[in-house]
């Protein structure tokens, strides 16, 4: 179904200052297109006009990037006691609410931001203490010594529950005075006439479900900032606009994506390592599917641990379904034998970044920048990003702070363009970091898939730290990758035996997801025909398959004879894993009402 | 004019998958996403509506419990409330905080300023008691509207609608008295982004049970909280005397 929306044309320069009402019925257009001009007649009664606010710098986004950007600002402020005021939206209920990751932080950033980290009570309770890595065969396992040097060694790191931590960093930043507002979703991009980003408007509230506005209706907030920046994480909606709009994509290969589905269990005392930590590749995925698991023991009182699998989204075979690869993972007796006699607490997913050094787009424009997995600095091999999103946040608020608190700020264009920002990460340890690991992902794009990429990364990265001259190309848009249904063979998923492994709705009810019912469906369609006559009848509905939350399925119709998508938008977990894998690219995720999606606690 | 309290309990969110404690003394509440009570917004909402109405002045919210319940007190600013008042309980006081405690600070707060409506909410969804808004006018001998579906003002009388078993109800009470608010009062309004920012600037005073003279000693004491017993599947027979074999064997029959 499209999106009915209420947009509003900001200015109309025949009209003076009055803001009209405009009501989209089914049009085959994009909902970024905010220049649309089709004026019809504004229901009675409704209040159309926007509250805004002006700020100096305005975030979009409480993760690990977005946080340190905002504390970064404020600790500058105090140093140089000037005055600004920092504002910054998150879409999640709290701060922290639809953080997920395994997590095995590295300290590098931490250590910057805040050098008294531990005095300040920063939760990074287990240090890591016993790393291990294997080749898992359906019933074996292959040990692979985790040499120091290897992009996967975890000395010196910490297992954290990033949700927790991301919280805490949410206290550091409003006792240093950032204004942080959880349940308020940035849902458009806000322009000067120049063409600078001005700053965002949150989403309006109170429309029904077939784009009526409701007796509690109300429009959003514009929040008006000298810059913005966008700190989404992977695949944010508002950076799919900002890519298109100021053409950052053009010198970069498009991005590649993971989805990562995890889980938490408390386990059996005596099975219990803290500081252990865990990661295999191999089955249950065949060598030509990107992926592997983790298995994280915390040491936070209770015996908990924190285990997921990642799926690289250039699979081939519309078949796999991640969740249940996850979830059969789960049997392999290496894994089993943890699990045995525990209970599972929690679930949640999230799609992630693998696109690295040749994916990294331009990422300052006129009026803003962008900051942290949105543009994506993970480090693959180390599988870790929330340190190199730290740095990009506490780099961008360096980069800004002067030009900011100026008298003069000698800029172009009405939102400051802050291009130093981009030269600062260059020289930074992100770039180099990520400069001597490029080649390694790309490398799985080979026969011998996954055996060919570790042989590639043991030679080249563990002896040459990447100083290779190449730079290897990724097999191009995710979406693209999938073979049509009738060149692959379906997979034989076990059942879900109850005490290892589950099914899907079970699991999506223990992310504590949930949706305003009576609003429109935020996974929009650009052309309703085309689940039916292009997904189902290609690839067979992947989409019933990639997604970890049960939001698509292909219904009969009631009239018999044919069948139709149906979209349960209230299960969505934002894991953004549609809106990158669909390969008719029909399907647009755009945020849903502040508050609503996962609730996560410490995942 | 006349001045309206509104009582909002900070509870854990109707979405999230409640999880009991290893050492089964209650749920795990840390980290946990909380909200404010559904029937405590619409409790708010009935009376920021009154009073845009103009049949009261004042709307003043409160909450007891620890430094986070100030949260769901702004929201309840956000939606229109003047002023808050949150009373300061926590610890193993908060743990053992029920309706009875509940009651007593609000009726002392009740004759402290002077309101003519206590409006609550039916019943919270963590404990499901149903005992708050009782309590509180019997304790301040007031007359009580429960269940209200449909309130309305008519000089110093309220016309209340009470949803119970049998349809619905009306009575007619005079102020001052306790409402509680049921499901189909109204629809509560969002707290939008300004009015979270506007409510920023709105006082919220603190106070503890002892200022208000009331003692905080709980009557009752909990001994486990164990999870529901987890369903056994169902077994499906083919005929009745298949139904009534399996009956016999299992002992029910």
């Amino acid at each position: 179904m499209c999106l009915w929306k209420i947009l509003v044309v900001l200015q109309c320069p025949s009209m003076g200052c009055c803001c009209k009402l405009t009501l989209m019925s089914k049009l085959q257009v994009s909902t970024f297109d905010i220049q649309i001009v089709q004026h019809t007649n504004i229901p009675v009664g409704v209040e159309m006009e926007r509250f805004a606010d002006e700020a100096d710098v305005v975030i979009v986004g409480g993760g690990p990037a977005g946080l340190s950007a905002a504390i970064r600002l404020k600790q500058l402020a105090k140093e140089q006691e000037k005055e600004l005021r920092v504002c910054l939206v998150e879409k999640a209920s709290q701060i922290g609410a639809h953080t997920l990751s395994g997590a095995c932080l590295e300290p590098s950033a931490l250590n910057e931001l805040f050098p008294d980290w531990k005095e300040r009570g920063a939760p990074l309770n287990t240090p890591v203490t016993e790393d291990l890595f294997s080749i898992l065969t359906e019933k074996y396992r292959i040990p692979v010594p985790m040499l120091p040097g290897l992009p996967m060694n975890n000395h010196g790191n910490y297992i954290v529950r990033l949700g927790h931590f991301v919280h805490w960093l949410g206290e550091q930043a409003e006792e240093l005075g950032v204004e942080i507002y959880p349940g308020y979703a940035a849902a458009e991009v806000l322009f000067h006439e120049d063409g600078s980003v001005k700053g965002i408007a949150t989403n309006d509230v109170g429309i029904a479900k077939d784009g009526s506005p409701k007796d509690v209706f109300e429009r959003g907030m514009e929040l008006h900032a000298k810059v913005t920046l966008f700190g989404e994480g992977c695949h944010g909606h508002l950076a799919k606009q900002l890519y298109r709009q100021f053409n950052l994509r053009e010198n970069c290969e498009p991005q590649t994506y993971a989805i990562g589905l995890k889980e938490l269990w408390v386990i059996d005392e005596k099975k219990w390592r803290p500081g252990r930590v865990e990661h295999s590749v191999g089955w249950p995925l065949n060598r030509n599917t990107y992926g592997g698991s983790f298995l994280y023991h915390l040491n936070e009182g209770e015996p908990l641990v924190a285990l997921g699998f990642v799926v690289g989204l250039d699979y081939t075979n519309p078949y796999l379904s991640p969740f249940r690869e996850f979830q059969r993972w789960k049997h392999h007796p290496f894994v089993a034998k943890t699990l045995e006699g525990g209970d599972r607490i929690a679930y949640g997913a999230r799609a992630l970044n693998e696109g690295g050094y040749q994916c990294l787009p331009k990422v300052t424009f006129p009026g803003g920048m962008l900051i942290g997995c949105s543009p994506g600095f993970m480090n693959v091999p180390k599988i870790k990003g929330t340190h190199t999103a730290m740095k990009s946040g506490m780099l961008a608020a360096e980069a800004i702070f002067p030009k900011v608190t100026a008298e003069d700020p000698a800029s172009e264009t009405a939102g400051l363009h802050i291009p130093e920002y981009e030269d600062n990460l260059k020289k930074s340890w992100i770039w180099k970091e990520l400069y001597a690991v490029r080649n390694i992902r790309p490398s799985f794009h080979n026969y011998f898939g996954l055996y060919g990429g570790m042989v590639y990364t043991g030679v080249f990265y563990w002896i040459l730290r990447g100083k290779e001259p190449w730079t290897l190309k990724h097999a191009g848009l995710d979406s693209a990758q999938l073979k049509p249904a009738k060149e692959c063979t379906p997979i034989e998923y076990p059942k879900p035996d109850g005490k290892l492994s589950f099914d899907l709705l079970s699991s999506v009810a223990l992310s504590g997801t949930n949706h305003e019912g009576d609003q429109p469906p935020h996974l929009t369609l650009k052309d309703d025909s085309i689940p039916v006559a292009n997904n189902l009848a290609i690839y067979d509905g992947p989409e019933q398959r990639f997604c970890p939350a049960g939001v698509y399925e292909y219904v009969p119709l009631e009239t018999g004879e044919g069948m139709r998508l149906q979209i349960n938008a209230q299960n969505c977990v934002h894991c953004k894993t549609c809106d990158i894998k669909d390969p008719s690219q029909n399907i647009n995720w755009v945020v849903p009402e502040g508050s609503g999606g996962p609730a996560y606690n410490g995942l | 004019m006349s001045r309206v309290l509104v009582g909002v309990k900070r509870v854990i969110d109707y979405a999230v998958k409640i999880r009991v404690k290893p050492d089964q003394s209650g749920v795990v509440t840390d980290g946990v996403k909380h909200s404010m009570n559904p029937f405590c917004e619409i409790a708010v909402e009935e009376a920021v509506k009154l009073k845009e109405k103009k049949f009261i002045k004042e709307v003043v919210a409160v909450s007891c419990g620890p430094s986070q319940v100030t949260e769901t007190i702004r929201t309840a600013l956000a939606m229109g409330c003047d002023r808050g008042i949150h009373v300061e309980v926590s610890g193993k006081d908060y743990e053992a905080m029920g309706p009875l405690q509940i009651s007593k600070i609000f009726a002392a707060l009740a004759k402290k300023e002077e309101a003519s409506l206590v409006i609550l909410g039916k019943q919270a969804i963590d404990d499901d008691c149903n005992q708050t808004g009782q309590m509180t006018a019997a304790l301040l001998d007031w007359p009580q509207g429960t269940f209200a579906s449909e309130v309305t003002i008519d000089g110093e009388t309220v016309k209340v609608v009470r949803e119970i078993d049998g349809g619905l109800e009306t009575i007619k009470i005079s102020m001052p008295a306790v409402l509680t608010a049921d499901l189909r009062l109204n629809t509560p309004r969002y707290a939008t982004l300004p009015n979270i920012m506007k409510a920023k600037k709105k006082k919220i005073a603190n106070m503890k049970p002892a200022d208000l003279g009331v003692d905080m000693v709980s009557r009752v004491e909990v001994l486990r909280v164990d999870e529901p017993p987890t369903r056994l599947a169902g077994v499906k027979v083919e005929t009745v005397d298949d139904l009534v074999a399996k009956l016999k064997a299992n002992g029910t029959i």
